[in-house]
Order: structure tokens, then sequence, then C-alpha cells
């Protein structure tokens, strides 16, 4: 028999469990992204080459490597400076490390996207930079750019089960230990494959809606 | 700007990892992790190349096919655009011998990121091609060239260009996902790095070095794809 | 007389809404040069695109040369044609765009060879053959190793010209072909049209904003006012004595413009 529904009705609760895990990761790490990124977008465009260039390197660098090295590095690293971190935190602050980075691209595009006048006017009005970024040129840098930070949202999710290598109890490593005591793998790792299939669906299905409404409102409020 | 970025980054990274990994055993771990380096390298030039057919076929499928297969092109990419990488490749891994199929590691590990990025190429592939002006396909048709010939001769050379910066970065996130490897005993770079980890605790060193190399290799992949771009683009403007 | 060459038969066409074609009816002889003119949004370019099977036909029947086009005859009545039909019939009209629509990745000669190779399936010596001969008539005959980028759009919209030649068509349609062209390049387009109405036996129907040069081109003008034709007779007749206030009205402002 190559699927057991007993079986399947019995991890089930288990699993349901151990998915509260995986979406505090996927709430947490994304919360830190989110903040982790606008810094980031805001330091690249800094008109002084120190901030700017390491910034950007720093980007280009957690783009560029695996989120698991950058998991393990966490984990392993601080405890050597004194620093001992539950698997947890470590995992969240490497997902929202490395999603930071890509949110700071979709923040930068959202920045650059706010009209030069919008600049000159608050330049005009003799507003400082620090109220300018955060009364003008930030709240209409972010609505546009909703849809794109909700796909980060999405993939940080799927890259959860990545905890997992470090002892994380959440889906996939309980899926996993379930397998191993019993010995039958396809039922745990389906039920988690149709869960963040479910999940990913679902959330696709809601940024469209977003996005729907953000064209709407915004195409209102465009006569700036 | 941003090619002088990574080099900058590459030359920062570079030094740091010299002076960090500039302990005693420094020499004893290069050639293993080069060797780990190697199967990275490997896998993911056979899950691009999985991945780059798998999306041409699905994208085709997908706005040109017959019904059935329409449907299963669709299924396809949103399943396994849907769920995790490591979902995908642990139910390979582990799933299918139940089912009987016992397949070396590097094979799952090769079909199951091939699967896993194709089903994005898919969209890349399906994005290039509706961008290409519609004003191309109706002078196809009024040259009367069935719709096979027209996407073959026409539209796909043109999306091709277009198509060649977002591969790029799919290439990146396949070499990033290749890491998952380890988890399924395969001894490419990451389980290098995590077997060394283990026996010696050099740990910033040893991380330091292998993040290094990743990086190296994806700035290959940007430097590769940037040449591409560069050399199918020759005298060719976007529009006529 | 002659079966006409094109027929429209209470042709009908919507978007969604909105009827630009109403029940319209239309006949060109062989050999005819047509103008179409008219306000925007009168179904004029609609016409056109309707012939060049670019837009699906929501009622009525257009026949090209005594046969229905995107209709075929089936144990005496029509149905929706085939694609075999289709692309069959397609053989007959060639379309010059207002943008050109070249192809960008091919020099001027293998826009030309392309079609003619792989649809007509000539050889590629007798492709190349026949882009060059055509080039050459529309002037161009230095430029065959060109790409679109390269070339003024009065040389791109003449290349297109020659592409659409090159495929021996019957009948040619000219949507707006000087309306994306800077004023200065107008004059070397037309002059190869007019070229082509002296020297080659085509049928032609052209959309066209250029007043003076339909005028003195066409055979006969029709003026298209929403969905309909609203005047149509000789050039002479409709510019100098239009017989409809509307007619009056779209020359006027027309004239006044240029």
């Amino acid at each position: 028999m190559f699927w057991d529904w007993n079986y399947a009705w019995e991890i089930l609760p288990t699993l349901m469990r151990a998915s509260v895990v995986t979406i505090q990761a996927t709430l947490l790490g994304f919360l830190l992204a989110a903040i982790l990124g606008l810094v980031l977008a805001i330091a690249r465009m800094s008109r002084t080459v120190w901030i700017s260039v390491p910034t950007a390197a720093a980007v280009e660098f957690i783009r560029s490597t695996p989120v698991l090295i950058q998991i393990f590095f966490i984990f392993f690293v601080f405890p050597e400076f004194g620093l001992v971190l539950p698997a947890m935190t470590a995992g969240v602050i490497a997902l929202g490390l490395h999603y930071g980075a890509y949110c700071s691209e979709v923040y930068r595009a959202g920045l650059e996207n706010v009209p030069k006048g919008q600049w000159e006017a608050s330049i005009a009005l003799n507003l400082n930079p620090f109220i300018t970024y955060r009364d003008i040129i930030i709240p209409q840098a972010i609505p546009p750019v909703v849809p794109a930070l909700g796909n980060y949202l999405v993939a940080l999710f799927k890259e959860t089960p990545l905890l997992s290598a470090i002892a994380v109890l959440e889906l996939m490593q309980t899926a996993k230990i379930l397998g191993s005591q019993s010995f039958r793998y396809v039922e745990p790792i389906t039920l988690v494959g149709a869960f963040f299939l479910i999940m990913s669906l679902v959330a696709a299905a809601l940024i469209r809606q977003v996005e729907a409404w953000l064209n709407r409102t915004l195409r209102i409020g465009a006569g700036r | 700007m941003q090619l002088r970025q990574l080099a900058v980054c590459a030359i920062v990274f570079f030094t740091a990892g010299l002076v960090v990994s500039s302990f005693a055993g420094f020499r004893e771990f290069i050639p293993g992790l080069l060797e780990g380096a190697w199967v990275t390298v490997q896998i993911t030039a056979g899950g691009a190349i999985l991945a780059v057919a798998m999306a041409l076929f699905a994208a085709m499928a997908r706005m040109y096919g017959p019904a059935p297969l329409r449907w299963l092109a669709v299924a396809y990419i949103e399943v396994f655009r849907g769920t995790s990488a490591l979902v995908q490749l642990f139910w390979l891994f582990f799933v299918l011998p139940h089912f009987g199929i016992t397949l070396e590691p590097i094979t799952v590990a090769v079909t199951a990121l091939g699967l896993n990025i194709g089903a994005y190429g898919a969209e890349v592939v399906r994005g290039a091609v509706n961008a290409v002006p519609r004003g191309q396909w109706e002078a196809t048709i009024a040259l009367n060239m069935p719709r096979h010939l027209a996407l073959r001769r026409i539209i796909l050379p043109q999306a091709f260009l277009a198509m060649i910066p977002p591969w790029g970065n799919l290439f990146i996130e396949l070499l990033k996902a290749t890491a998952l490897v380890s988890l399924i005993t395969i001894s490419d770079l990451t389980f290098r790095a995590q077997q060394m980890n283990q026996t010696t605790f050099r740990t910033v060193e040893i991380f330091t070095i292998v993040l290094i190399m990743y990086l190296a290799i994806s700035i290959l992949i940007t430097v590769g794809m940037r040449t591409l771009e560069r050399y199918a683009s020759r005298g060719i403007a976007r529009r006529g | 007389m002659t079966t006409p060459m094109i027929k429209f038969e209470d042709v009908t066409k919507r978007y969604g809404d909105l009827t630009v074609l109403d029940s319209l009816n239309l006949e060109v002889a062989p050999y005819e040069k047509v103008a179409i003119i008219g306000p925007s949004g009168s179904g004029k370019t609609t016409v056109l695109r309707m012939l060049m099977t670019l837009e699906r036909i929501d009622g009525g029947v257009i026949y090209v040369d005594g046969e229905p086009l995107t209709h075929m005859r089936k144990n005496g009545s029509l149905v929706p044609a085939d694609r075999r039909y289709l692309r069959r019939m397609r053989g007959n009209i060639g379309m010059v765009f207002q943008h050109f629509n070249l192809f960008p990745h091919m020099t001027s000669l293998k826009n030309c060879m392309e079609a003619p190779i792989h649809v007509l399936g000539l050889s590629k010596r007798e492709a190349e053959e026949r882009a060059a001969e055509l080039l050459d008539m529309v002037g161009l005959a230095d430029k065959m190793d060109h790409y679109p980028s390269q070339l003024s759009g009065g040389q791109r919209q003449r290349v297109a010209i020659a592409r659409a030649l090159a495929m021996r068509p019957k009948v040619m349609l000219f949507d707006e072909v000087t309306s994306a062209l800077d004023p200065e390049l107008v004059g070397e387009v037309l002059n190869v049209i007019r070229k082509l109405g002296e020297q080659h036996n085509l049928t032609m129907l052209m959309v066209t904003h250029q007043m003076g040069f339909a005028k003195e081109f066409a055979d006969r003008v029709c003026f298209f006012y929403d969905g309909n034709i609203a005047e149509q007779g000789k050039p002479e007749v409709i510019f100098s004595d239009p017989k409809e206030e509307r007619t009056r009205q779209f020359l006027s402002a027309v004239l006044e413009a240029s």
C-alpha cells in the first residue's frame, strides 16, 4: 500500500502543532527582514560612498550565498563569542538577514520611483532629510511595493524547512522524526508538501487581491 | 555599477578570508573544500540544463499546448513553485524508494533542483514571450507563417534576450539551493564545511572560506550571463 | 461585372459593448485602389485588420476573390474556417503596419526572405533574388545588410513594404503607413506606393490621413463614420463636393490642421 490514511490521520495533529513553529519562524523572520530591508535600502541610497558601497556589497554578498550556510554560520559562530543562541533564534535571524537583503532591493525600487519633485518640494519647504523620508517619501514608496514584499514573505515561508538542519522542531524536522520512527516517509513528507502548497496558493491569491486593490486606490491618489 | 559592487565585494571578503584563514591547518582544508566545490558546480550545471529544458517545455505546453498538456504544465509549475525545494528534495529522496524507485543521491539532487528551478524558469519564459510586442505576432500572421514557425524564428529569438538576466538570477538561486543536497548525504561544499567544522571547531574560518567560494561561483555565473547578454544583443536593437 | 476582389457582406465587429463595424457592406474591384478616411474610432483600421484575419468576425461574411475568408463552405452552408483554410486564404493578402513590425533580429534582406522560404517554400537563392529585387525597387539596395535599428523610419517602412510584396499577394493593405513617420520621411514612402500602383497589378486598400495623396492616387475614397461608410465616391467628388455634412466637417477640420 502506497498511502496509509490511518497513519496520515494519526500524525496530522503532531504536524499541525509543528506548523505553528513554522508560521512563527516565518512571521518573526519576515518582521526582521521588513525592517532591516528598509534600513539597508536607505543606507544603500546614501550619498556617502563609505555607507552606500559597503551596504551594496553586503547586500550582494548575502544574496549570492546560500541561506543554509548563513544559518549554520549564525548558529555555530555566535557561541564562539560567548553568545549561545537557541536554534530557533539563530534560524530566524539568518532568514531575516537573507530576506532583508532581498527586501532592500524592493524598497529601493519603491524609493527610486517616488518622483524627484517630491524631494525638491520637501527641500523647498525646508524639511530635514529624516522628516522627508518619514512623512513624504516612505509613505509614497511602500504601498506600490507591498505585493513584491508579499512574494518574499512567501519565499521566506518556503525556506523555513531549512531550519530542520539545525534541529528546530518545525514541520520538516517533525516529519523527518515521524518518518524515522515509523519508517514511513510517504505520508509525513507528502503532508508537509501539501501544507506548503496550500499556504502558498492561498498567499498568492491574497497578494493578487492586494495588488488589484492597490492598483485601484493608488490610481485615485495619483494627482501629485 | 553592479559588477563593480561585486568586484569590491569579492576583494573585501577575499582579504577577510585570507586574514582569518591564516591559521595553521588552513592548507589542509583547502583540497577537501575544493573537492566539495567541484561537486557543487557539477550539481549546479546539471540542474541548470534540466531547468532550462523543463522551463521551455512547460512554458510552451502552458501557452500553446492542447488542454490536458496545458493542465499538466500548470500543475507542474504550481506544485514546484508552491512547495519548498527541501520538501521536494526529501520527497524524492525518502519517498521514491517506497515506490520501488531508488536513485543515486546525486541524481535525486539534480532532478529535484532542476525541476524546482525549471518551474520558476517556465514563468520567466512565459513572461519574456508575452513581452514581445504584439505587432511582431501580427506581422507573422500577415506573412502567413504558421504558429510554430513564428515562435521558433521570430518570437523566441526576441524573447531570448529578455530572458537572460532573469535566468542569471535563477542560476544563482540554483547554486544557493545546491547547499540543500548536503542534507541528503552528498558531499558538496556545504557538507564538507559541516564535516570539518565538527572535527576542528574552526567555525569562523571554515564558514568564511566556504561563503567566499559560493560568492566566487556566483560571480562567475553573473559574469558569464553578462557576457552572453552582450554577445546576444550585439547589433540588434530591441525594436524595429 | 467581374467578381469583386474583396466583398464585405453585413460585417459586424464588436469589442464588448462597443460596436466598431455595424453591418458594413463594401466591394472592391480587382486592381482598384481604395483610400479609407475618417475620424479616429470610426472603424477604418478595423476593416484592414479583419481582412488580415487579425480580428475575429462577429457577424457577416468577408469574401476575397469570390471565396469566403474566415468561413468555409461545408455541405452548402458556411462554417468557421479551420487553420489550414485560413492560411490558404491569407496567402492572397499582404499588410503594411503603422509601426512597421519589422523583425529586429534580422537584416532587411532576411526580413524579406524569412516567409518566402518557410511559408512559400522557395529555395534560399530564389528568396534572396526576390528580396534583393524588391529592396532595389523600394530604393534600399544599399541597406540590405542593415538591421531595422540602423534604418530611418521611412527606410523601415519601405523594407516592410518589400517584405509584404515578397509574398506576392493579390491585395495589399496599408494601415496608416506614414502616421508614425517624421514629416520629411513621408514622401519617400508615398513614392514607393505610387510606383507600386503604376507597375504592379495589385488591389490596394489604404487607411490614410494624407488627403493629398488619397486624392491623387485612389480610384475611390470611402469616408468612414461611426462604424460604417457615410459617403464614398471618386476622390475629386468627395474632396471638392461632398454631399454629407459630416464629410464636410471632417475634411475642413483636417485641412485646417495641415
